[in-house]
């Protein structure tokens, strides 16, 4: 399975992604994949080590789900961790997505459930028809998995 | 799982060193790390506990150039060695392109390195990947005890232990010293990115 992401898809994302940024009053958003790749980020986080940012969220989020299931839940499928200026908000988008949402105190994480909750659907959708393409590409007996 | 981001011209592929506990996955990324220009190079990230023991995963992220326009990123990632970790290295296995065994030359971990590729055959099959499919490369470590105290296998016995069914690319090196490391990491690169090169071509002739 590979994934391919057209400019058609990024631009469909990054119209979502500035959404949310826009209207949470989020600082910014990164969308990786749970195997810890980096698919898009937004916003304004020039200090950040966005590279590993992912890796270590989609190891925390994998984390998380092993504990829901020793729990007997399926997942959780949101996490939040607060700090004294910068608090980071994570929740799934579909099977195979992290969207990770950073904020600091001049907004409130009422405003950005609500903003995401806005924007994951579309999200949600965009994200399967380009994972569903790799799984059918996959079958294809040229390439091995 | 390599994503090819178009957008971008950006290719991302992901690389894990595994193998058993102290074999030298971590020591790997360090001289790496500490080897290569500020430019092509992320931060090194540890996850370890104060023993030394990797408890999670180590990250680093190197640019590798260009092929055929793309710009190749690779993660490479280590798991935990010991046995009960068995959970953490599933979930630094995900969506993998290519790994590095790293196999302990020391005698005494003979056994040791035969369970961690069993393991490691067994994860990756569990993720419906063959081992015998995926790009992976050997790496017999800790050469340089070679005429100490500490007892080695030689490397014909290691080659049969373990590379004799795979018959894969394998170096001897050490780690700590910095031989053979770039080596085994060119020669996984060169696999990981000729499998995903020969993607790019299959892709560019199904979208014209």
């Amino acid at each position: 399975m590979n994934i391919v992401i057209t400019d058609q898809d990024m631009k469909k994302i990054n119209y979502y992604l500035n959404k949310m940024v826009s209207s949470s009053m989020a600082h910014s958003v990164l969308l990786i994949d749970r195997s810890g790749q980096l698919i898009a980020h937004h916003g304004n986080t020039p200090e950040f080590d966005i590279l590993s940012l992912s890796a270590l969220t989609a190891a925390n989020f994998g984390a998380t789900a092993e504990i829901a299931r020793i729990l007997g839940e399926e997942e959780f499928t949101l996490l939040f961790h607060k700090g004294r200026n910068e608090n980071v908000y994570f929740s799934a988008v579909g099977e195979h997505v992290i969207l990770v949402t950073l904020f600091d105190d001049s907004t409130s994480l009422g405003l950005i459930r609500l903003q995401i909750n806005k924007v994951i659907d579309e999200l949600s959708t965009i994200l399967l028809s380009i994972f569903e393409k790799g799984r059918v590409k996959s079958t294809d007996p040229l390439r091995p998995s | 799982m390599p994503f090819i981001n178009f957008s971008k011209d950006e290719i991302q592929c992901k690389i894990v060193y595994y193998g058993a506990g102290f074999c030298g996955k971590t020591t790997n990324l360090q001289y790496i790390y500490s080897q290569t220009m500020e430019d092509i190079k992320g931060k090194m990230v540890s996850i370890d506990t104060k023993g030394d023991r990797t408890l999670f995963f180590d990250f680093l992220s190197l640019s590798l150039g260009k092929i055929r326009g793309f710009d190749i990123r690779v993660q490479l990632y280590t798991v935990p060695g010991q046995v009960h970790y068995d959970a953490t290295r599933k979930l630094v296995l995900k969506g993998v392109d290519g790994v590095v065994f790293v196999a302990d030359s020391l005698k005494v971990q003979r056994k040791k390195n035969i369970e961690s590729l069993i393991n490691l055959a067994k994860n990756l099959a569990e993720k419906g990947i063959s081992i015998r499919s995926i790009p992976l490369v050997i790496q017999y470590n800790k050469r340089d005890l070679d005429g100490t105290d500490s007892e080695i296998l030689a490397l014909d016995i290691l080659e049969k232990d373990l590379n004799s069914m795979l018959k894969v690319p394998s170096f001897s090196g050490s780690a700590l010293k910095g031989s053979g490391v770039f080596e085994t990491l060119r020669e996984i690169s060169k696999l990981v990115v000729k499998e995903v090169s020969r993607k790019i071509m299959l892709l560019d002739k199904q979208l014209r």
